[in-house]
């Protein structure tokens, strides 16, 4: 389809939405093509590429809401997605909070953002398959040790996101990425460890190079060999960057809106509260140009903006679409999401953690024995209390060097405490997504082991 | 259902011989095999929050995927649209993935045997609104009556109908028409000031929408969150360290899927990056360990008719008193190993690629009574509840986090403990496994799993089970 077409679709299906007895509309259309090359062993594995799209619809019938989807765009497929939406009216509450923006809300930010490179929808099969190979081989050669891995993989997508609604607004951005991953497998005797390395850019001269990424996945995966279970006991936990991004997913979390208004959220009610040490900076900022999570505007028609989060350790805002903000009596921060499903979430921009001066070797050269956490697994964080108890793996500090690895233990605390007890945070902030942080040193954690 | 009967042939005037032309077309360029994955899938759900009903949704989305096998390499590509140039396209660009004259000329469509295991009349999917709204409804009022203490309540009840169609260049052609339908409560309690705790719940399955009219109501869901909920508002630091766990039946059978069913999944193994790899006869539990993964468990949310390659599920044993017996197998594995498919070839929809998966995990019922497994422990922890689990397939050390838990002193249940995470290593931990009760159970029906990114409804089961030695991730 042309590339109008798409964009007045979505308004005319507010309109019928409006016609069917709709109050206010509004409509998501995205669109988008990817394509995925795997190898393994030097050998092609899978190739994947396939293109679709889908509508999705909200409509209000005074304060009431009923949503839809569809893949289908032929004109019964839009007659029954709208049809869908409307008799949905029936069944749900009048919700005094729910409802649009307010008028003056609307907005996108002007001028190019970075966020579509036009080159990635051109890249040559073969070169993408070189590209990945060249990423594993990088891996495979680096050290006797690394025989086997799970593969590498090169994947880029580009799609078009296009929203209208019943007040005028009508807005539309393309978007691209690639990336490069590759993840051996380290043996050594009876011990088999496995890592990976990936990079991840809007355009392709934005990736790291292939051999870099096979050498630091093949490196990753040899420092965990031998890995043992340490005694339990309280220690400093060090964060790399890896880990150190779920800490700030866990923060976002924290400060969802719709966490914050349900009471949910250990954070609810803590605004202008010290919830954090100095060294803690925590930003949202939808509008850096060529970062993921960069967009001109929200799910909701909203213009994207820069939010201070946690400012030197003072909760100073929550995240919030327009219903969240309504519940709690604020202003929105341009912070819906969603997909083409039901109600907007709140997502974010891009969610970051100001850096530091020192280096990561500094922070690890003043710790006499503590923990450097390089993966952490499963789900045991609990954002209404802050209880936070993960499996963890990583290397073991001893007098102020990453001495051994170890494996099969836990790190516990309450992020209360844990937010408080950032002692320091380095310079080595690196977006590779839309969420990021530097290395990150806490006081003290338990670690559960022996 | 016959395939003359499916919405494919009924409503998209699919015929066999479309089939075979896209089949033909997908082995164009070569290669082994091929197959074509039709998928119509309608969904709805409804959310219920400071008892109004906010959320309703519906939706339709379609597809067909292609996927063409050459040695160990996979094409694949796929099309939202189900018009015949649109599928024809989709078959050429999958077939780019072999280099060599087409070998194949004639497919012989025909439909095998198949298992009935959800005869669902009126999927609830296709019920009227009116009736499900009311599951929300009855989950808030009967969670916020449970307890004062209980002050915030979301339930979400979900359901779907998956209709599919698959067609093999082996020549087998399968139809099944998979309702789904599950409702989740989540209540959080507070009292005098403390922080709050939240309780979880739900269930559901292939069934009638009656099954929650009938059987498992909105209110024994919302009573076991609340229950739950205000349980925890007493619990107190969670112990660090090894120490004898004890695992109640049911949901805590989760730790048998990361334990052990993700390590035995045979693309790992194919490609030895499993700890399990190359361990097929060992030891890798107690010999009261006996784990079965069963996709023909009638109605159960992890149950297929068949695959999503077509192959008829079955009941594959794991682990048989002790002794590692199998592997799950899914077309492209089996194929390169020697081996039988086990009905295991799974995926999300019709965009994605399938791969080896687990269908209903559990542990085989054993001969002790649960309350002589927590009797014969001086010290110790009781889970009765879990969060999610996560596991490394190469190093084999797999999470799973204990939602809702208790001390056991001196043989007795005591304290409630907060929320801890434990870990173990998957062909090591089963061999501390030193009592299993007969009270084998599988859970409410509510798990779902995720592998690269694929997301596929699953269940669990386990009965009482004693450890001797587990690693628990609390403070104290």
């Amino acid at each position: 389809m042309n590339d109008n077409h798409l964009s007045e679709l979505a308004q005319d299906i507010v309109r019928q939405a409006q016609a069917a007895g709709a109050s206010d509309a509004e409509c998501t259309i995205a669109e988008g093509e990817e394509f995925s090359a795997n190898v393994r062993m030097r050998e092609v594995e899978n190739l994947k590429e396939a293109g679709s799209r889908g509508a999705g619809l909200r409509i209000l019938i005074g304060r009431r809401t009923g949503a839809s989807y569809t893949s289908d765009l032929s004109p019964e497929g839009i007659a029954h997605l709208v049809k869908s939406a409307i008799e949905l009216a029936d069944i749900t509450t009048e919700d005094p909070h729910a409802g649009l923006p307010d008028p003056g809300e609307f907005g996108a930010l002007p001028g190019d953002l970075g966020m579509y490179s036009p080159e990635v929808a051109e890249l040559d099969t073969a070169f993408k398959i070189e590209t990945a190979k060249r990423a594993e081989d990088a891996a495979l050669s680096s050290d006797p040790r690394i025989s086997n891995s799970e593969g590498a993989s090169f994947d880029n997508h580009v799609g078009r996101h296009i929203f209208a609604n019943s007040r005028g607004f009508a807005g539309e951005y393309r978007s691209s990425y690639c990336s490069l991953s590759t993840s051996p497998v380290a043996r050594d005797g009876e011990s088999m460890e496995r890592d990976y390395w990936y990079t991840l850019a809007r355009g392709f001269s934005g990736l790291e190079a292939p051999e870099y990424v096979g050498r630091m996945a093949a490196k990753r995966a040899l420092r965990r060999l031998h890995a043992v279970k340490v005694e339990t006991q309280r220690v400093p936990v060090v964060f790399e960057p890896r880990t150190a991004r779920s800490l700030l997913d866990n923060i976002f979390e924290a400060v969802h809106g719709m966490s914050v208004y349900r009471q949910e959220s250990f954070l609810a009610g803590k605004l202008g509260e010290k919830v954090a040490s100095d060294e803690v900076t925590v930003i949202d900022d939808g509008t850096l140009p060529g970062l993921f999570g960069t967009s001109p505007f929200d799910d909701e028609g909203v213009a994207s903006r820069r939010t201070v989060v946690i400012e030197r350790g003072v909760l100073k805002s929550y995240l919030m679409n327009t219903y969240a903000a309504r519940k709690l009596g604020m202003k929105t921060t341009g912070n819906a999401s969603r997909g083409l499903t039901g109600n907007a979430g709140i997502g974010h921009g891009n969610f970051f953690l100001e850096k530091g001066v020192q280096t990561p070797e500094q922070i690890i050269a003043g710790i006499p024995n503590g923990f450097y956490v390089t993966e952490l697994m499963g789900f045991g964080v609990n954002v209404v209390t802050g209880d936070y108890s993960r499996g963890a793996a990583g290397l073991w500090i001893r007098n102020g060097e990453l001495a051994f690895a170890v494996s099969e233990v836990t790190i516990a605390g309450n992020l209360n405490d844990m937010l408080r007890g950032i002692e320091a945070i380095a310079s080595d902030l690196e977006f590779r997504g839309s969420v990021a942080a530097p290395t990150i040193k806490m006081g003290e954690m338990t670690v559960g082991g022996k | 259902m016959q395939f003359s009967e499916s919405i494919f042939a009924a409503r998209f005037a699919i015929t066999l011989q479309d089939l075979e032309k896209y089949l033909g077309e997908a082995l164009s360029q070569g290669g082994d095999y091929a197959d074509l994955y039709f998928e119509y899938l309608v969904t709805s759900s409804i959310g219920i929050d400071e008892s109004m009903v906010k959320s309703a949704a519906q939706g339709v989305s379609m597809g067909v995927g292609v996927r063409v096998i050459s040695g160990e390499r996979t094409g694949y590509a796929y099309s939202d649209d189900l018009s015949p140039d649109k599928i024809r396209k989709a078959a050429n660009v999958a077939a780019h993935i072999a280099a060599a004259p087409a070998k194949v000329e004639k497919f012989d469509l025909n439909e095998g045997h198949k298992h009935n295991l959800y005869p669902v009349l009126t999927a609830p999917t296709e019920t009227a609104f009116s009736q499900r709204v009311d599951l929300v409804k009855r989950a808030d009022r009967a969670a916020r009556a449970y307890d004062p203490r209980i002050f915030q309540v979301q339930a979400v009840y979900a359901d779907n109908l998956r209709q599919v169609l698959v067609a093999t260049s082996e020549g087998r052609l399968s139809v099944d028409r998979q309702p789904l339908a599950r409702l989740s409560v989540s209540a959080l309690a507070r009292q005098s000031g403390g922080p709050p705790q939240r309780g979880h719940s739900g269930g559901g399955g292939r069934m009638e929408l009656d099954y929650f009219l009938h059987e498992k109501t909105p209110e024994y869901f919302a009573h076991e969150a609340a229950r739950e909920a205000i349980a925890m508002l007493d619990a107190v630091d969670a112990p660090a360290g090894e120490m004898t766990v004890v695992l109640g039946p049911g949901w805590p059978g989760i730790l048998l899927h990361e334990a052990v069913g993700h390590g035995l999944e045979a693309d790992f193994n194919r490609k030895g990056v499993s700890a399990f790899s190359g361990r097929m006869g060992q030891k890798v539990a107690s010999e009261l360990c006996t784990v079965v993964d069963d996709g023909t468990i009638g109605s159960r949310r992890g149950s297929l008719n068949v695959d999503d390659e077509g192959q008829p599920t079955r009941r594959n044993v794991l682990i048989e008193n002790g002794v590692l017996r199998g592997y799950l197998q899914d077309k492209l594995s089996s194929r390169l190993l020697g081996a039988e498919s086990t009905g295991s070839g799974r995926r999300e929809s019709y965009a994605c690629i399938p791969m080896p998966r687990m269908t209903n995990t559990f542990m085989m019922a054993g001969q002790s009574d649960p309350e002589e497994i927590v009797r014969s422990v001086p010290k110790g922890l009781y889970c009765a509840n879990f969060g999610g689990g996560q596991v490394d397939i190469t190093s084999g050390n797999f999470v799973f986090s204990a939602s809702e838990s208790y001390f056991i002193e001196d043989g007795k249940l005591t304290r409630p403990v907060r929320n801890a995470t434990l870990i173990g290593n998957g062909p090591e931990a089963l061999k501390f496994v030193s009592m299993v009760g007969n009270d084998l159970r599988l859970d409410e029906g509510i798990g779902t799993c995720g592998k690269d990114g694929q997301s596929v409804p699953v269940g669990v089961g386990i009965p009482t089970i004693k450890i001797d030695k587990m690693t628990v991730g609390g403070t104290a």
